[in-house]
């Protein structure tokens, strides 16, 4: 339905968006995830006509956006700030794009009634919206963007000024008024939780490209290179050095690692990097290839396991694992990983 | 003596005693020199002392000039509105080549003296002026085919120069501030840029305009230099008809009822501001100020904003540098000058302020009226920097007495200076505080009228020292005094120095009350101006031009300084 093509953008001199291409489908949610200054919501800004691009298009089912004014693409936007017109109140500003469209008083007066059930803020309709507590004031927005029933809603970090109990209950409710709605959304934030929740699909956006893009799931199995693997945290980085193809063999400050590759494996000699994923390590057995061995600095008690950071030399960060059982501060321990869970990455960011 | 301490100690506690005591010598003062005056306004009336009595008073007497003056405020307001709204829009919303220069250059109206404008207009446009002067050695005719001097015209020409960049700064600050995502929302929702304007920037920005809009009309009503100078007598607003009935036809009484009736009509202007003011506290989150200001695009904006601009600078450099030039130049005889005259570039204007002629319209040489200017100036400084910081700090103390006194200290904002050099002549008539053997006075009229200026510079720094800074540097053994020497002295000393300047270009500048408290020996700068301006011969005229040109230098200095010295985002008003 959306395609973004080839959007160029650059910010102060320096170029911020770099080629950026993703489409949406219909009926689908896709989360923008990012870090802050990734130029998320640059995009979203051009997406909806406010901000021109300096160069690539926006396209809607095939017809070119660039020359189309912002209040005539009929695309829903929810600030971060939420923007409510303060001087209007809550159901004033929830009518707000229904009577730009000329809509019938009695239309208009309907679909505030029942965009106010859909919030769950029923008696809230006089209310000056500057008087609204933040949940409050993030649900009238979302009521607002909805409202005139735009052909996509763009959300700009809709959570991110609300306190964390707040934001997970809230993010429930906008993916059950979203799937409930079935309007394609883009939905941008930094927060990755939010995105797993939220998103049917993914866009990673960094140094002004989509790095890359696919289920939630996708991004956990299989991070595209090592920055994707910190972004979302995914485990221990150890670098190292391709010391033989097939079978893939790394050659680390911690020794000498057989792992599996998504894709083409690297040449030898090749710097690369290897995901140690703390949740399937095991302590170590005769039969294991993989194993490392230090001293336990520090236990942590998480319920099912223990959080163990292990001291394997001064040189290099501490190998954080999650076992089992527990083991004995200031002890030795060797800790093993099968092929099958160590994953190689690209040291490179960027597009291959 | 123990007791006494402890009384004092016990007391010192209680923040209304400590306002009492900080307001003690403000309020002392502002009774007797403010409110005394006022009150002997209405007393006159009263009095059989003149054989006046308010039924013999033909009722065109007031009501004329007070029509008049309501008349030409308004349409000086609108006309003001005219250019200062698309000039606010045009600060807030765009970047172009020249908008430092120009942002500088609104700044300077504000505190350029009357005289020297009203010299500029006249250097500009006046039947000596540069286009005068110019169109009749070019079509060699005998008579100034231009008149610009004591016409209607004039007077609202002037207005406009000192009021829109009033509305510049008051309505391009809110509307900067003003959250663009409010803009951008309303797109969004399908508004056209003319809705967006009608439905959301407008709304927001009105109770500015209007603050904005008040001010302006209060300053246009109250306007004395101006008219008098530009307009001439034949346009008596209430402040001219003021002055010509007290200063001139010597009849007090009706002065009396015009000042009081012109009182009456600034105060409610005034509350009516402050009421505004106090309420357009809208919650307009600030945030993403680099999006805002942009480069025009298109062709109508970049056209509108040309002229704009164009417009600005004409309006604000035009009779500023036209002054200035017209002081080094010598285009016209001086008086007894005849056959050929050397016309061309001269100091001779300068050099004259320093000589005593005979005949010349005061007993002493014109430079002594610069060097009564700045002794009167030096005073008035002394003065409002003491009193200023005595209510600053009673300000601060939390004390129910604050909400009764602030309104009673900025009054004088309200009352005109020349209802104040009124009251001061009518009380102040006799030994030991009459003019004659107290020349204090007049430093006195402009303490009382720079005071809320002041008083608005230095509380809000006051009030930005958080008390945690004394706590700590008390905590750390430094004794009351010490605290204020070490903490509050350096943290002050911007606003304090900015107090300086507004008190020193105010009371240089100052020219109702001065008009009624000026003695002939002691002329100050401003009555000189208006004394020579109007005399024939190129010196005379001459004298008036160099005089204002260094006024003007003087206050244009002050501003800049001001304006470097107040962190961003400060305003006046």
């Amino acid at each position: 339905m959306l395609t973004v093509e080839n959007i160029e953008k650059t910010y102060e001199g320096k170029p911020l968006l770099k080629k950026v291409s993703f489409e949406v489908h219909p009926d689908e949610t896709v989360c923008l995830l990012g870090p802050s200054g990734s130029g998320k919501s640059t995009l979203l800004r051009i997406i909806a006509g406010l901000e021109e691009s300096e160069g690539g298009r926006v396209l809607w089912k095939g017809e070119d956006l660039t020359d189309i004014p912002a209040h005539q693409h009929k695309f829903g936007l929810m600030f971060q700030d939420y923007a409510l017109f303060p001087h209007r109140n809550v159901a004033k500003n929830i009518a707000f794009g229904l009577r730009m469209q000329n809509a019938p008083k009695e239309e208009i007066q309907q679909t505030v009634k029942e965009a106010l059930r859909t919030i769950e803020m029923t008696g809230f309709a006089d209310r000056k919206v500057t008087e609204l507590s933040g949940g409050e004031q993030q649900r009238v927005a979302l009521a607002r963007a909805l409202a005139p029933q735009p052909r996509l809603l763009m959300l700009d970090e809709p959570l991110g000024a609300l306190d964390r109990t707040l934001r997970e209950q809230l993010s429930f409710e906008l993916r059950r008024i979203l799937h409930q709605t079935r309007i394609p959304a883009i939905y941008v934030t930094h927060d990755q939780e939010e995105a797993f929740s939220i998103a049917d699909r993914l866009l990673l956006l960094h140094d002004g490209v989509i790095l890359q893009s696919g289920k939630p799931a996708d991004f956990y199995h299989h991070p595209k290179n090592v920055w994707v693997a910190k972004f979302f945290g995914l485990g221990n980085l150890v670098e190292g050095e391709v010391r033989s193809r097939s079978p893939l063999a790394v050659n680390t400050p911690f020794g000498v690692f057989h792992a599996r590759c998504d894709g083409n494996a690297p040449q030898k000699g090749e710097k690369t990097s290897l995901l140690f994923r703390p949740n399937q390590a095991h302590i170590a057995g005769i039969e294991d290839t993989n194993t490392l061995t230090g001293k336990v600095i520090d236990q942590v008690f998480q319920g099912e396991t223990y959080r163990l950071s292990i001291r394997i030399n001064y040189d290099i960060p501490n190998f954080i694992v999650s076992l089992s059982v527990p083991a004995e501060i200031g002890k030795m321990i060797s800790i093993g990983y099968s092929t099958e869970d160590i994953l190689c990455l690209q040291n490179g960011k960027g597009e291959s | 003596m123990k007791t006494i301490r402890e009384f004092l100690g016990r007391r010192s506690k209680n923040p209304t005693w400590r306002a009492v005591l900080f307001w003690l010598v403000p309020a002392l003062f502002l009774g007797f020199f403010f409110y005394q005056p006022l009150l002997a306004l209405f007393n006159l009336l009263f009095s059989k002392e003149w054989g006046f009595s308010l039924g013999t008073l033909n009722f065109s007497q007031v009501w004329d000039p007070l029509w008049f003056t309501t008349y030409q405020a308004f349409l000086s307001t609108l006309l003001t509105l005219i250019i200062g709204l698309p000039s606010a829009w045009l600060f807030a919303r765009f970047r172009f080549p020249g908008k430092r220069v120009l942002r500088v250059l609104t700044t300077l109206p504000f505190i350029l003296p009357t005289v020297v404008v009203a010299a500029g207009f006249n250097t500009l446009l006046g039947p000596r002026g540069w286009i005068n002067l110019g169109l009749m050695a070019l079509f060699d005719l005998s008579t100034p085919p231009v008149t610009f001097l004591n016409t209607f015209g004039a007077i609202l020409t002037a207005h406009v120069f000192y009021n829109t960049t009033i509305i510049i700064r008051v309505v391009s600050n809110a509307w900067s501030k003003q959250n663009i995502r409010l803009e951008h929302a309303a797109k969004v929702l399908g508004a056209s840029p003319w809705r967006t304007f009608r439905e959301v920037t407008l709304p927001l920005l009105q109770p500015h305009i209007l603050a904005g809009t008040l001010l302006v009309f209060l300053f246009n009503f109250t306007s004395f230099g101006v008219v008098l100078m530009l307009g001439g007598p034949q346009f008596a607003t209430l402040e001219v008809e003021i002055y010509i009935q007290a200063l001139h036809l010597l009849n007090l009484p009706l002065a009396a009822v015009l000042s009081i009736v012109q009182l009456v009509y600034t105060l409610t202007i005034t509350l009516l501001h402050n009421s505004l003011t106090s309420s357009k506290n809208l919650s307009i989150t600030p945030r993403a100020q680099t999006l805002v200001e942009r480069r025009p695009n298109k062709g109508v904006e970049r056209f509108a904003v040309i002229i704009l601009v164009v417009v600005l600078f004409s309006l604000l450099v035009s009779p500023l540098a036209s002054l200035a030039a017209r002081s080094f130049v010598k285009l016209e005889p001086s008086r007894g000058e005849r056959g050929d005259i050397e016309r061309g570039l001269t100091l001779q204007f300068y050099r004259e302020l320093g000589v005593n002629r005979r005949g010349s319209l005061f007993y002493v040489p014109p430079i002594a009226a610069i060097r009564n200017s700045f002794v009167f100036a030096l005073i008035t400084i002394f003065i409002t920097l003491i009193l200023g910081l005595l209510v600053a700090y009673g300000l601060r103390q939390s004390s129910p007495i604050n909400h009764v006194l602030d309104p009673l200290l900025m009054l004088p904002l309200g009352a005109s200076a020349i209802t104040l050099g009124l009251g001061f002549i009518i009380v102040f008539n006799r030994p030991p505080f009459s003019n004659l053997n107290f020349p204090i006075l007049l430093p006195i009229a402009h303490s009382l009228i720079a005071l809320p200026f002041i008083v608005r510079t230095l509380s809000p720094a006051l009030q930005s020292i958080p008390n945690s800074l004394r706590n700590a540097a008390r905590a750390l053994g430094a004794s009351p005094l010490r605290i204020w020497y070490e903490v509050d002295l350096p943290l002050l000393a911007p606003s304090i120095l900015v107090s300086i300047i507004f008190a020193l270009t105010i009371s240089l500048g100052e020219f109702g009350a001065s008009t009624f408290l000026t003695r002939p020996e002691y002329p100050t700068m401003p009555v000189a101006i208006f004394r020579y301006i109007s005399q024939p011969g190129a010196l005379n005229y001459g004298q008036a031009l160099a005089m204002s040109t260094l006024l003007m230098l003087v206050c244009a200095s002050g501003i800049l300084l001001i304006e470097r010295l107040q962190t961003a985002g400060k305003d006046w008003f």
